[in-house]
């Protein structure tokens, strides 16, 4: 084991139980308890909307996110599709076949004892399993990060009206940057008041054409108020924002300037010949939740 | 700008009352359906015990708790979260929901199309819009499940729900060619130019 561990750093060891309890505990407080991010964007829209239907049904939003901590009930009936995004620290030691299955008995659980609506089926036959799992469900994303003995579970259960709003098209690059403008503006007017906005819209481009999907989706699912690390991409996400908020379809597409808490933009480097780029929208029942392992114990957040 | 409040089943001259723009309450029995539900309904020829004449219908598929069936709930289930889902996926739907079931009013969140337009104003029909992921707000409208038919589906069954004071919904659709989502449809289409000309998008 010497030839895994820096000498003397004791690493952080995770009991698959563990992994098990805070999967089942962040399926089930994502889908009740809004991130506060997402609760001061919808301040934000409040305040700016002109509309007045828009405006009335932003409040409703707003009523909805109290009644459902209120009521200790879900935000949305809309349990999703259950992705889970892993990150490992160095120094972390887990039996990864064994967090997997811990992460897939932990969201069976929260769907029978909860109970929660299986919101999965299989593709072909349409069965209910009745579990929120099926073959390669609950989604999980795992990566390696710097910070030291740190493992983070990122839980994001992701409602279908809004993931049917995902399209992707491999531009080339003589369309250049009009073309993926223009193809995002064109997506937010397809996608219209079917992907329940307020929405965060994720912009993916460049990478392949699966890695430039994926990109969309974790620029939907970041925190509202983070940017893009690239500078040009970051650029593209204000521009965007203003350009999409500017068509006026509004929130539940009845009119309205909020269409958008915002656009976000993740980019990969790609290939000479290609210049994808893809969408994926985050519907206002922006749900998230996350838990932190470290050698001083667990911390739930978003 | 009228608020209406309708009792459930309905006659279709309350439905050819209602303009875009009013607010409906709906009171006493509202059904729950959704994609399987009709697409076995209409695609595979399975039929339904429950008389939908005159009455609501909403796009959902519930969060439901099993439990002894007693006198509040007949079904065996227990409201856990109702909401409301995407309408479009379910468009070609609306005309044989009506013809062949007599439904008379459709609830749900993003609005229908041309085909069911046409068909609210053909039959005496009409589209409430409720606000899509507020399903929380949205269960306390609802007092009981009395029923569940074609739960073989299950959670896409057809559900029979008792409500009180559901609303106000929105009358988003009505039975004179009126949509609010074709009205906005078009504004949008006409600030397209607008928004790619400011991003520099010839």
């Amino acid at each position: 084991m010497t030839l895994m561990t820096r000498t003397g750093v004791e690493p952080l060891r995770i009991v698959p139980d563990a992994i098990e309890e805070a999967a089942k505990l962040l399926y089930i407080r994502a889908l009740k308890i809004l991130p506060d991010d997402i609760k001061a964007g919808f301040t934000r829209l409040d305040a700016s909307e002109s509309d007045g239907t828009a405006k009335a049904i932003l409040a409703t939003m707003i009523e909805n996110i109290g009644v459902a901590e209120r009521t200790d009930n879900l935000l949305c009936q809309d349990t999703g599709i259950p992705i889970f995004n892993v990150l490992v620290g160095r120094h972390v030691e887990v039996d990864g076949w064994a967090l997997k299955a811990a992460i897939r008995c932990g969201t069976e659980r929260a769907t029978r004892e909860h109970p929660l609506r299986s919101s999965v089926v299989h593709p072909l036959t349409r069965n209910n399993d009745q579990t929120s799992c099926g073959l390669h469900v609950p989604v999980i994303n795992l990566d390696f990060i710097e910070a030291e003995r740190v493992l983070r579970i990122e839980m994001i259960p992701k409602g279908s009206g809004s993931e049917n709003g995902s399209f992707l098209q491999m531009l080339i690059p003589a369309d250049g940057m009009a073309g993926v403008k223009r193809f995002v503006v064109d997506a937010a007017m397809r996608a219209g008041g079917k992907v329940c906005p307020p929405v965060i819209m994720g912009v993916g481009v460049g990478g392949t054409s699966d890695l430039c999907m994926h990109l969309a989706k974790v620029a939907a699912t970041r925190p509202l108020g983070s940017r893009c690390e690239d500078a040009e991409g970051a650029a593209l996400e204000a521009a965007l924002t203003e350009a999409v908020n500017s068509l006026g379809i509004g929130p539940q597409g009845l009119g309205g300037d909020s269409t958008a808490f915002a656009v976000h933009v993740e980019v990969a480097a790609t290939h000479i010949t290609m210049n994808p780029v893809a969408v994926n929208i985050q519907c206002h029942s922006a749900r998230r939740a996350s838990a932190t392992f470290t050698p001083a114990g667990v911390e739930i957040g978003f | 700008m009228t608020h209406y409040t309708l009792h459930m089943p309905c006659t279709e001259a309350d439905i050819r009352r209602l303009r875009i723009g009013d607010h409906v309450t709906l009171q006493d029995t509202l059904f729950g359906i959704r994609d399987a539900t009709q697409i076995h309904m209409f695609d595979h020829g399975r039929r339904t015990r429950f008389d939908l004449r005159g009455h609501a219908v909403i796009h959902t598929a519930p969060n439901v708790r099993k439990v002894d069936k007693r006198a509040t709930n007949d079904s065996g289930y227990e409201a856990v979260c109702i909401g409301t889902t995407t309408s479009d996926r379910m468009e070609r739907f609306t005309r044989p929901l009506m013809e062949r079931e007599g439904v008379r009013i459709i609830i749900g969140k993003g609005g229908l199309r041309e085909d069911s337009l046409r068909a609210f104003s053909d039959l005496g029909g009409c589209y409430l819009a409720i606000i899509g992921g507020t399903a929380a707000l949205e269960t306390t409208w609802i007092e009981a499940i009395e029923d569940v038919d074609l739960d073989d589906l299950h959670p896409e069954s057809l559900w029979r729900f008792r409500i009180r004071d559901f609303g106000p919904l929105l009358v988003a659709m009505d039975a004179h060619g009126g949509s609010l989502y074709a009205d906005v449809q078009a504004r949008v289409q006409d600030r397209r130019a607008a928004a790619l000309a400011k991003l520099g998008v010839a």
